[in-house]
């Protein structure tokens, strides 16, 4: 415990493209297999991290209050009781917008380090303050995006910051992805996404109505039982974070129908 | 490449797929702003131009007509082209014929 705890910046430019739903499936994957778990919201202003774990009405005390001395870390921090190996830490309160600075996120995150295996920061939308203080916070990142215009160029600008500063690794994760669209080639390739972004692909995770449903629950696919595409995918990624051997989900596989088949057909390159 | 589909579509006389317009237009608005994003604006570059031009001539005799600087970026770098056709060498003795391109200088900057 303590001084190999990853910290990781969970970020993507772009707001609405599933960082939060990741960060709230990836904890309970995590925690789910052992590693103690935080989930840090750094969106104070909007923060979102806490409706997706169903624990929005848990929520007493912030890491500012700890910071301020309000309170000590383990009366801040929100344990899941179905996963109690994670546990939810909301940065501040909505109503106070100005206070954080990036040594502040430094020092939540290295009270953090102290007590969990993984510390996940759920990151703002944006490339602004929010975005480099959640970034001061961690070692490593996560950049989602979704295969489409305006999220890739989003998170290209997101990649460029990185690149400067001394996070290590910068892994990719490709969100909604729908595989009948890829295979008309009406939505740009996993191929297409990660050439143009060039990191490494840490996952890529299918367009689901299920996540939609889990969300308004408040329980995370990887908390349910059931089987999902998105399930799966959030799983593969969890593994693959901890170094698991786990090739990621091929989505010219996902697709069983005849038409998909068709699909799959029509991509087979001819010259 | 080309797929069976890219194929079909092409005897068919139809529109590229949209997947591939998306790729060249994001490539195209990339290209953009990840120069746009340098801390090297025109000016600066404008600067750093007539320095390495001082350096070079102290050397060699430029053909500044047909002088070129300019930023080229391919995956996540941006390499500092410069082509700077050489006339003569300062002593005077002409080393070069004016339309060979020499001294193509690549420096990486990793952004």
């Amino acid at each position: 415990m303590g001084k190999n705890t990853r910290t990781i910046l969970i970020c993507s430019g772009k707001g609405g493209v599933g960082k939060t739903t990741l960060t709230a499936n990836l904890g309970i994957a995590l925690a789910n297999s052992g590693a103690t778990t935080a989930v840090l919201d750094a969106d104070f202003g909007l923060r979102n991290l806490d409706l997706l774990l169903g624990l929005e009405n848990r929520i007493i005390y912030t890491a500012q209050d700890v910071l301020d001395k309000n309170c000590r870390l383990d009366q801040a921090l929100v344990r899941h009781k179905k996963e109690p190996n994670l546990a939810l830490l909301p940065a501040g309160d909505p109503r106070m917008l100005d206070w954080m600075k990036p040594e502040d996120m430094k020092k939540i995150s290295e009270l953090l380090s102290e007590n969990f295996d993984f510390v996940l920061v759920d990151c703002p939308a944006g490339v602004e303050d929010g975005f480099k203080n959640a970034l001061a916070a961690c070692k490593e990142a996560i950049v989602v995006t979704n295969p489409e215009l305006s999220a890739v160029r989003d998170a290209d600008r997101v990649i460029g910051i990185l690149n400067t500063s001394d996070i290590e690794p910068i892994q990719l994760v490709i969100n909604r992805v729908r595989p009948n669209m890829m295979a008309s080639q009406e939505m740009l390739s996993i191929e297409d996404v990660q050439g143009i972004l060039s990191l490494p692909l840490l996952g890529i995770v299918l367009e689901d109505e299920q996540v939609i449903i889990s969300t308004n629950r408040g329980e995370p696919l990887t908390l349910s039982d059931g089987r999902s595409p998105a399930k799966k995918c959030y799983l593969n990624v969890s593994q693959r974070l901890t170094n698991k051997d786990v090739p990621i989900i091929d989505p010219k596989k996902e697709g069983k129908s005849l038409k998909d088949k068709f699909m799959r057909l029509m991509q087979t390159k001819v010259f | 490449m080309m797929t069976l589909r890219d194929l079909i579509n092409k005897l068919l006389g139809r529109e590229t797929s949209s997947a591939n317009t998306a790729r060249e237009r994001l490539q195209l608005v990339l290209a953009h702003d990840r120069v746009d994003m340098s801390s090297l604006t025109t000016d600066l570059l404008d600067k750093m131009r007539k320095e390495i031009l001082d350096v070079v001539a102290k050397y060699v005799e430029i053909d500044f007509d047909e002088v070129a600087v300019s930023l080229e970026t391919e995956d996540r770098m941006t390499a500092l082209v410069a082509n700077l056709p050489i006339k003569r060498t300062i002593s005077g003795e002409i080393k070069f014929k004016k339309t060979d391109k020499t001294d193509k200088a690549n420096k990486d900057i990793k952004k």
